[in-house]
């Protein structure tokens, strides 16, 4: 006779969370190393082999637990390794090479275990030290990056230890997927692959639809922007973060299944989100009737083929069904017509990763984050000519000013900052006198440029506009699928014009004629990124004309 | 890179009955092959039922599709704004100038294949430059000629 209340116990989320609990709790002490594609590639797989021959040859398997987890954010001072020993402050080492790995197990977690009050370190490791307390950690608000980097995001029992598929179990349990529907509604969680558009409302519109035979959730993982890699954190650092936040999501629309849609550049996000989904199957949170409830959904994976417009939600939709990535015009909404024609809802990354959180700790704890019509945390990818480039998570709201040069530390010595870029070849510059303007939705757009996904990069004075704006539009031209005429012709009259003054043979009938191509380009593209490419060209002609006249042949008449 | 008569049929076979497969097919295509070649399009369509046109109007719209053999180390220099900003464009012009080719080109002995690739997500580690799955971080143009002779070494030995 088998007993079905033992085969249970080993599905209870609540029975693995605990076993997994209580064996972390065995150990002393925990080593989490930085295993996403950043610190990978400065070659943090071989640290970790070699802390696990450490201390094999120690005999402290059963001390010591080695951790590779998933981004800790300060990516431009990996490899980091983080210490943290029962009892004692954590130490946080950057650069660390193989000499420095061995010495750190050999002279600070060793010599830790035995001893009372904390380690003293050698030299050689001092200078590798990172200091917790400095405002890149303290400045910083975790929401959607709680886990990351401190847990194994290929470990699900990690996940479920930290509170993972409660939320799930919430809204199947207790919920209906109106009151779901309504949670995320209040809460004021806004789209965050760069429309802003409210995600409660996008599920009631999409629950509104009746499922016929079926309705679909998708993931859009497809970040283009160069200069931004959040979802790729999130994915690599919690995968199982986005596959909760998308079930909870199917649940609420009524959807049938669910579809990952990933970048091909991203191999590491794409392995380990396989991983995650098979584990899940493993665990019966993904098949038929999920816990019980009756719920039954399914996810998959398709991937991108490197095409910028791709991201808009219509051209992605064409890819998933194994087409050219164009747009079409909408209406129909996906909501209404998406997938095979079939109803479906199109979130981002890092909006379904917020998801799981607000179920658990309700909509006026996510409120509480942010602005009037901005809120919760945005995650940034801080880059450029800035000190500490890096994965940050700061409230909706944050200064510019706190943002680069608080937590990012400013320019490098000798620079001053010029201006900040956001939303990638769609977005703008924002010049250094607006440091004190709070980032939100509102306040970007405001100054000509978008929230976007989240790429920040900070420019110092040594750049020169012209030639940003050129890079960018030389991005967009690339990218335009060439499906409707103002975005092929238009971009690529742009892009001569450009190229033409940056070579210092540019009129002062070129500028207008810039400004023109440009507003028909915003007026009649059919998509998002014929709509946006002209804004890093209109924004830096807007408060960097004088670089711009100053290359015109008849430019210094104008003075 | 390796060689397999039917992988056109194989992989078709295995996606056919999936949903939304093509572009799976062809990434698994070129995973394997290092590109996709008219044969293995021809096989596919047969077997997936779908017509060669179309599997055309995909191969040549997205840009991670190959169409012909790229070289044995495919050297991608990243163009994304943070690598833009620190200086990539010299490090692609060095890159130029010492294998004597174009980006999108491959050296005549087959050995090596440059290309500009968007924003590989190591932006902290910029400029970023990657051979066959190898990162390179913070690069400048005076690198360029060690990483060619790293690479020059590791096929000489194959």
């Amino acid at each position: 006779m088998v007993d079905m209340a033992e085969i249970l116990k080993k599905f209870d989320i609540y029975e693995i969370a605990r076993k997994k609990l209580e064996e972390i709790e065995k150990y002393d002490c925990s080593i989490y190393c930085c295993h996403s594609t950043g610190c990978k590639s400065s070659g943090s797989d071989d640290l970790i082999a070699l802390a696990k021959q450490i201390l094999e040859e120690n005999n402290l398997t059963d001390k010591v637990r080695i951790v590779a987890t998933g981004c800790m954010g300060l990516c431009a001072q990996g490899p980091l390794i983080r210490v943290e020993i029962k009892g004692k402050k954590d130490i946080l080492f950057k650069h660390v090479n193989s000499d420095i790995a061995r010495a750190i197990m050999e002279k600070c977690v060793i010599p830790g275990l035995s001893s009372a009050g904390d380690v003293v370190l050698p030299d050689e490791l001092k200078q590798h030290v990172l200091s917790l307390d400095m405002p890149f950690f303290t400045k910083q608000e975790k929401v959607v990056l709680k886990n990351a980097g401190h847990i194994d995001p290929e470990d699900i029992e990690e996940y479920m230890a930290r509170g993972g598929y409660l939320a799930l179990e919430k809204a199947l349990k207790t919920m209906t997927p109106q009151e779901v529907v309504e949670l995320i509604k209040k809460s004021g969680l806004r789209g965050r692959g760069g429309g802003g558009f409210s995600t409660g409302m996008k599920w009631e519109l999409a629950a509104k639809v009746p499922t016929v035979d079926e309705k679909f959730i998708i993931c859009n993982g497809d970040e283009g922007d160069p200069g931004a890699y959040m979802d790729r954190s999130i994915l690599e650092g919690d995968p199982h973060a986005v596959i909760e936040g998308m079930m909870i999501a199917g649940y609420a629309i009524g959807a049938t299944s669910g579809w990952f849609y990933i970048r091909a550049e991203y191999p590491l996000a794409v392995e380990r989100l396989k991983k995650a989904i098979q584990e899940c199957r493993k665990k019966l949170l993904l098949g038929n009737n999920i816990m019980g409830t009756g719920f039954s959904f399914n996810v998959d994976i398709r991937l991108g083929a490197g095409a910028f417009v791709c991201g808009e939600e219509t051209a992605l939709i064409h890819s998933i069904e194994g087409a050219r990535g164009t747009p079409r015009p909408r209406p129909p909404y996906p909501t209404n017509k998406g997938l095979w024609d079939k109803p479906s809802c199109v979130n981002n990354v890092e909006t379904l990763a917020n998801v799981s959180k607000i179920m658990l700790k309700g909509a006026d704890w996510f409120a509480s984050f942010g602005t009037e019509t901005s809120k919760g945390t945005k995650v940034f990818a801080l880059t450029g000519q800035v000190k500490h480039s890096g994965l940050i998570e700061v409230p909706m709201g944050t200064t510019i000013n706190e943002i680069v040069n608080e937590i990012g530390g400013g320019v490098p010595e000798g620079k001053t900052l010029k201006a900040i870029q956001t939303g990638g070849p769609s977005g703008g510059v924002i010049p250094a006198k607006y440091m004190d303007m709070p980032v939100c939705y509102e306040a970007l757009k405001k100054v000509g440029s978008i929230m976007g996904s989240g790429g920040m990069i900070v420019i110092d004075d040594s750049s020169d506009m012209v030639s940003l704006a050129k890079f960018y539009l030389d991005f967009t031209v690339d990218e335009s699928c060439g499906k409707c005429a103002p975005c092929r012709i238009g971009g690529k009259q742009m892009l001569l014009l450009l190229d033409k003054i940056n070579r210092g043979r540019g009129k002062k009938k070129d500028l207008e004629q810039l400004k023109k191509i440009a507003f028909a380009m915003q007026k009649a593209s059919l998509c998002g990124l014929g709509q946006t490419a002209p804004n890093p060209v209109l924004s830096t002609l807007r408060f960097y004309e004088e670089e711009y006249t100053n290359k015109l042949l008849d430019g210094k008449e104008k003075e | 890179m390796v060689d397999e008569p039917d992988l056109g049929c194989k992989v078709g076979d295995k996606w056919r009955k999936k949903r939304g497969s093509l572009i799976m097919a062809l990434h698994e295509i070129q995973s394997v092959k290092g590109y996709v070649d008219w044969k293995d399009a021809m096989d596919l369509a047969k077997t997936m039922d779908i017509p060669l046109a179309r599997i055309y109007e995909v191969l040549t719209f997205y840009n991670f599709f190959k169409l012909v053999a790229p070289g044995k180390a495919v050297i991608s220099v990243c163009t994304g704004t943070a690598c833009y900003l620190k200086g990539n464009d010299k490090v692609l012009e060095k890159f130029k100038s010492e294998l004597k080719i174009k980006e999108g080109e491959s050296t005549p002995d087959g050995l090596f294949h440059l290309q500009c690739v968007r924003c590989v997500g190591c932006c902290g580690l910029a400029p970023v430059c990657v051979v066959n799955g190898k990162t390179y971080g913070r690069m400048t143009p005076e690198q360029v000629p060690a990483i060619l002779d790293e690479w020059r070494e590791v096929f000489k030995e194959a």
